[in-house]
């Protein structure tokens, strides 16, 4: 009798595996990133499975609500020539084809194993959510990596923005370092030249 | 009863669907970088199982790292594509030969 808890273990990844070849495989990059999302939002059904809720629920919100919204504003606002980007796919097919399945097959020889056979060794205890337990762990033992891990992401943001961000024609920005460098010269112009005439008899006419 | 090899072995046929995916579309960076992806996802798989299996917290702690890293990184790939695609108007790998390498 198979369990439920099996079951879905079996669906979920099915629709896993069946998603991860519909992104490699797919013509359209768009159809191809649809089909991370929802391989995505199946590991995080096979992370829920496996006790793991508060990742599950941070992929679901990280990866498919902001990464994928990422790639997908990419793809569409490329406009990309399918078809050329789809040279020497069937050329490369069997070559692929040939080290995955070699690949695969020796991976799961060695997960059959008898030391990978293992069963859950003690339930965790059922008043300590996993959210607690990564936070506890999160802010005492690994708080220098968690400090570094922001610093990581206030780099992608900066070089994400320095990257892309184009100068607008028309905006009135100053040079600092032109500003600092300018010479006297550069801004003051001596002019040498005769007193005129007849500004000078009206200032006397004025003054008598 | 599901065991910790059948976790494994979904990792393993993830990642190597990923593998394939990097080998048949070498010209699309996007797909490229989508596989790269599903290869972290399978990686992700890998270290909860373990932490499930051995009852040890610190593989969650790991994973929340990668997830961490893995969003800067297609962030970052992202921008670049953005980038290529402005300069070359093509996200074709053969076109980027700026280098000269």
């Amino acid at each position: 009798m198979i369990e439920f808890k099996d079951f879905v273990f079996f669906v979920l990844s099915f629709v896993l595996i069946a998603s991860g070849l519909s992104v490699i495989t797919s013509r359209n990059p768009v159809t191809a990133a649809l089909s991370l999302v929802l391989a995505f939002f199946n590991a995080a059904g096979i992370w829920l499975l496996l006790q793991a809720e508060f990742l599950a629920i941070a992929l679901v919100l990280v990866y498919v609500g902001a990464v994928m919204v990422l790639f997908l504003f990419v793809v569409m606002m490329l406009d990309i020539n399918l078809d050329k980007l789809r040279e020497g796919f069937w050329d490369y097919l069997p070559m692929a084809g040939f080290i995955g399945i070699l690949m695969m097959v020796e991976m799961v020889m060695v997960f059959k194993t008898k030391q990978f056979n293992l069963s859950p060794l003690a339930e965790t205890l059922p008043n300590s959510s996993n959210t607690e337990l990564i936070g506890n762990t999160l802010y005492s033992d690994y708080v220098l990596p968690f400090e570094l891990a922001s610093v990581v992401l206030l780099i992608a943001i900066v070089s994400a923005i320095a990257l892309t961000l184009r100068d607008r024609k028309d905006s009135k920005k100053t040079n600092p370092a032109d500003q600092i460098a300018v010479k006297r010269k550069d801004r003051v112009r001596l002019v040498q030249m005769k007193s005129e005439e007849k500004y000078v008899k009206s200032k006397a006419r004025e003054r008598t | 009863m599901i065991g910790l090899s059948h976790y494994l072995i979904l990792a393993a046929i993830l990642f190597t669907i990923s593998v394939v995916g990097i080998f048949l579309n070498r010209k699309n960076i996007i797909i490229l970088l989508m596989s790269i992806e599903l290869m972290l996802l399978a990686v992700n798989i890998n270290f909860i199982a373990f932490s499930y299996y051995l009852n040890d917290i610190a593989g969650q702690i790991f994973v929340f790292f990668i997830l961490t890293v893995a969003a800067a990184e297609s962030a970052i790939g992202l921008a670049i594509i953005v980038l290529i695609f402005r300069n070359t108007r093509s996200i074709n790998v053969d076109d980027l030969n700026r280098l000269n390498g």
